[in-house]
């Protein structure tokens, strides 16, 4: 499939059980029908128990291949963590200092 | 079998640090012990063996550039390999202090971008050898492959194949840097156990390791960075640090402003590919299963060429 703004191929990925297509060039985020209300259902189940979070600033770009819930999309709620998925602190340091 | 060339590289960095020959008291400690690689330190002269292989010749052509940069690199303490055990070159360091493993999130982003940038703005020496990075993810997949012909299959190593064939040929060591003449100045392996403090414990903040450092397409330095981001594990602030202090220096690899993907691509992509095949031959090797870290470079290579 073709973005229709700036006819980059788009990438299939799901999230949370939502295939969404992403387009290669623009980033931009094509939904099916019925697919923002999903999402939407999705992320009010989510984000219930979570305080609203500020945030400041938006994120950075990231590739379409990128983690679909990482690589700009942890808000600021990690705070300089290093533990985007959650994994303990250790669990990924020994990859920041080996080639 | 490589021999252990410990015992001859504290002799000889005994000598290096003492050239009096005044009988000493000082430990010698082990900086790193890998199968390709041993660094040792001796009171403050660091000492390391490069990997068998290592060509004597273009090893010093990298030793003439961290010695002409000292504002970027650790400088040698000799402009040449002071001396070969087991047919491997040793050269001769001052010592500095690394970051603390221990507390990543100390880690000098700012500094390590700014490093970059400096040596990315560098014009080349002509006779400067290649940048090996694009050589090193090669090795990396060659690694891997040979991992599997004593295992079997691994259901994670074909999203891994198909994510390394979709790369340029340059990014696979297969063909020139395109557009690059006369090239950039590049490190070629960069991640946090390459910078130092030196004089330690509270200088400025230096690169070291010159075994892949040479001409290049600048972007594989901001690589590894961008493809832990991009993987989810490096967090966005950490990376925004890196980045726009590697703008606010003049670094060429990205444009001033806007995404900056479009230049990252290639290079994250292959890091990411050349990290995921790493960490699989390493999971093979031990017949363990693959940790969720690790599965997240494969989940990325798996999102870079479908099936």
């Amino acid at each position: 499939m073709q973005c229709p703004k700036c006819h980059a191929p788009m990438h299939t990925y799901n999230r949370n059980g939502v295939q969404i297509e992403q387009c290669s060039g623009c980033r931009g985020i094509f939904l099916d029908y019925g697919e923002l209300e999903a999402l939407t259902q999705l992320e009010a189940q989510w984000s219930k128990p979570a305080p609203p979070a500020p945030q400041a600033y938006p994120a950075p770009p990231a590739p379409a291949w990128g983690a679909p819930h990482g690589g700009g999309h942890h808000g600021g709620g990690h705070g300089g963590h290093y533990g985007g998925h959650g994994h303990g602190h250790k669990s990924w340091a020994h990859m920041l200092f080996s080639s | 079998m490589t021999t252990d060339v410990t015992p001859q590289l504290t002799a000889r960095i005994r000598a290096a640090a003492h050239p009096d020959a005044a009988p000493c008291a000082c430990a010698t400690t082990t900086l790193a012990h890998r199968p390709d690689t041993t660094v040792l330190r001796h009171a403050e002269t660091v000492a390391k063996v490069h990997a068998p292989g290592t060509d004597p010749a273009a090893l010093t052509l990298r030793l003439a550039t961290a010695a002409r940069l000292p504002d970027v690199f650790l400088p040698p303490l000799a402009p040449a390999p002071a001396a070969f055990v087991d047919d491997r070159p040793v050269t001769l360091w001052p010592y500095g202090a690394p970051v603390d493993p221990d507390a990543p999130d100390a880690a000098p982003w700012e500094a390590a971008a700014t490093l970059l940038a400096r040596l990315h703005r560098t014009p080349p020496a002509p006779a400067t050898p290649p940048m090996r990075g694009p050589a090193k993810a090669a090795h990396a997949i060659a690694r891997l492959r040979k991992a599997l012909t004593g295992a079997g299959s691994h259901p994670a190593a074909p999203p891994v194949f198909r994510a390394w064939s979709a790369l340029p040929a340059w990014a696979r060591a297969e063909a020139p840097v395109p557009g690059h003449h006369p090239g950039t100045l590049c490190h070629g392996d960069l991640h946090l156990g390459q910078l130092v403090r030196y004089p330690a414990p509270n200088g400025p903040w230096r690169l070291i390791d010159v075994d892949d450092l040479g001409v290049g397409a600048p972007a594989w330095d901001l690589a590894r960075p961008a493809s832990w981001y991009a993987c989810g594990l490096l967090p966005p602030d950490a990376w925004t640090r890196f980045l726009t202090a590697y703008r606010a220096a003049g670094g060429p690899a990205v444009p001033e402003d806007g995404d900056p993907w479009p230049a990252l691509d290639v290079p994250a992509r292959a890091l990411t590919v050349q990290t995921g095949a790493r960490y699989l031959a390493k999971a093979i090797a031990a017949n363990r299963p693959l940790d969720e870290v690790e599965q997240s470079l494969i989940d990325a290579c798996a999102r870079m060429a479908p099936e």
